[in-house]
């Protein structure tokens, strides 16, 4: 038997967007364990919510992430307007769902252009973030922000989509469904990608699902678990099928994310076309005065916000469960047994977003 | 096959042009509602502090007794809850975002018209009951 060395592994690494520490047990090349260290950006925003007032926290819940933002904010008010009985006008169900989709596929082209980096394919990481700069455009031109969107609003939205923008939106989105079949044809059947990511990483389904995965990484072990499922939002009046890949590897992962994209271009065809007239926001009165948890999901999967309120301007206790945190105790034993030189891409696949993790 | 798909790329982005912008040189795509600035009117602002309330960055720091309305532009986050709370309309969303800044700064102070007491026909009872807070 070999000696055993640690290599660090980050919090700085050319890989990562941002910082988690590993330290690698290697047996000569291979990685025998990992030893995961979180705690690099926590900012403690769940224990800002006792100073700030509920309607105003809506603000710094969406800046829990900087990437899946619009969901995180969606969640909170969804928990706020259940636990005060607020009937949330549909127009504003169907545009958060129209925004949450939008987020989601930013979020997936930005992943798919950053794990296309980590494999060395630089061009092609170009190419899906010149694609990104689409969705990003359109949501400047409906929210006024890029990626911090701020039009979620305890009791409705803050913005509404003219029908002529909604039309624009459409047309833009059929024209770029166009442009993703040419760049996702790389990520799907190119035989250089594929030899690089086939039985790469392999996650169990028995396993994903008593380690608690959640999002692509379970549903590219076969565990069909999405929460759209559960008809928040609009959702209950969207025919959607979640998508599945059974092989547990990094490339089950990458396509479930790649045929995400297309899905959710078909989701946001749905809702523009069901969207209904009306008012996108309505007058609330008093606090929550109660409890809830709730779920929503977001590109990496299912997030969980815990509101504890007492009938007060500020909220008792604000918990979140967001999906990479979770998805850290898949991650360990994804390592076991790969390369040390395919870290780098089996890490990405999980899609690490430790700002989330860390709040 | 894989060599005309090649091709075909290369030749689109040999005539096609590019897809960046030159940022310092050509401005920055902006839209009507983009967040970029917080502009106060001080001729307008009656110093009510529904903008220092709303704020959750804590940002803006109104004194109606000196008439002064003060904005740290580093902390502000441009979620626009202040625009949307102003009950003169004294405040608005400037398109343009701010320049880059290398030290700390960005506090602007401005002296305001203040609470109006004289003219009680002409001030809006929203607008005189907050500002005796």
């Amino acid at each position: 038997m070999s000696k055993q060395i640690i290599i660090p592994f980050g919090p700085q690494h050319p890989v990562l967007p941002e910082p988690i520490h590993l330290d690698l047990v290697l047996e000569d090349e291979k990685v025998v364990d990992a030893i995961p260290t979180i705690g690099y950006v926590h900012r403690g925003l769940e224990k800002l919510v006792e100073k700030r007032e509920f309607p105003e926290y809506v603000f710094i819940a969406e800046r829990i992430c900087g990437i899946c933002s619009f969901i995180h904010s969606q969640a909170y008010v969804q928990g706020i307007e259940q636990i005060m009985g607020l009937e949330v006008p549909e127009r504003a169900q169907f545009l958060r769902t129209i925004w949450g989709e939008y987020s989601r596929m930013h979020s997936h082209l930005l992943w798919l252009g950053l794990f296309a980096d980590s494999m060395g394919f630089e061009s092609v990481f170009m190419n899906a973030w010149r694609l990104r700069e689409h969705l990003l455009d359109d949501m400047e031109a409906t929210t006024g922000g890029r990626v911090i969107q701020g039009v979620c609003k305890v009791g409705g939205v803050r913005k509404d989509i003219s029908p002529e923008k909604l039309d624009e939106m459409l047309k833009g989105l059929r024209t770029l469904e166009h442009e993703l079949r040419d760049l996702l044809n790389v990520f799907l059947y190119d035989s250089s990608i594929k030899y690089r990511l086939k039985g790469l990483g392999k996650l169990s389904s028995e396993d994903a699902y008593y380690l608690g995965a959640v999002g692509p990484t379970a549903r590219g072990s076969g565990i069909d678990i999405d929460m759209r499922s559960t008809g928040y939002g609009a959702f209950d009046r969207i025919n959607f099928k979640p998508v599945v890949e059974h092989d547990g590897d990094c490339y089950a992962r990458c396509a479930v994310r790649a045929k995400e994209l297309f899905t959710s271009i078909d989701i946001i065809d749905q809702c523009i076309r069901k969207m209904p007239d009306g008012p996108v926001d309505m007058k609330f009165t008093g606090a929550p005065d109660g409890e809830y948890f709730s779920r929503a999901e977001q590109p990496r999967g299912e997030v969980v916000h815990y509101i504890k309120g007492n009938g007060k301007r500020n909220i008792l206790r604000h918990r979140v469960r967001t999906p990479t945190f979770t998805n850290i105790p898949p991650l360990v034993t994804l390592l076991k047994g790969v390369e040390l030189a395919d870290v780098p891409v089996v890490v990405l696949t999980i899609d690490p977003c430790i700002g989330c993790s860390e709040r | 096959m894989s060599i005309f798909q090649m091709t075909k790329t290369v030749l689109k982005s040999l005539f096609s042009r590019p897809a960046t912008l030159m940022y310092p040189a050509k401005p920055a795509k902006i839209t009507p509602i983009t967040r970029g600035h917080v502009k106060i009117d001080p001729a307008k602002c009656i110093a009510c502090r529904l903008c220092q309330r709303k704020c959750p960055t804590q940002a803006i720091c109104v004194e109606p007794k000196e008439k002064s309305w003060q904005i740290d532009q580093m902390r502000c986050i441009v979620c626009s809850a202040c625009v949307d709370a102003c009950p003169t309309t004294c405040l608005t969303m400037e398109t343009q975002h701010r320049p880059a800044m290398t030290a700390r700064g960005g506090i602007e102070k401005y002296t305001v018209a203040g609470p109006k007491k004289k003219e009680p026909a002409a001030a809006p009872a929203g607008g005189a009951a907050p500002a005796k807070e």
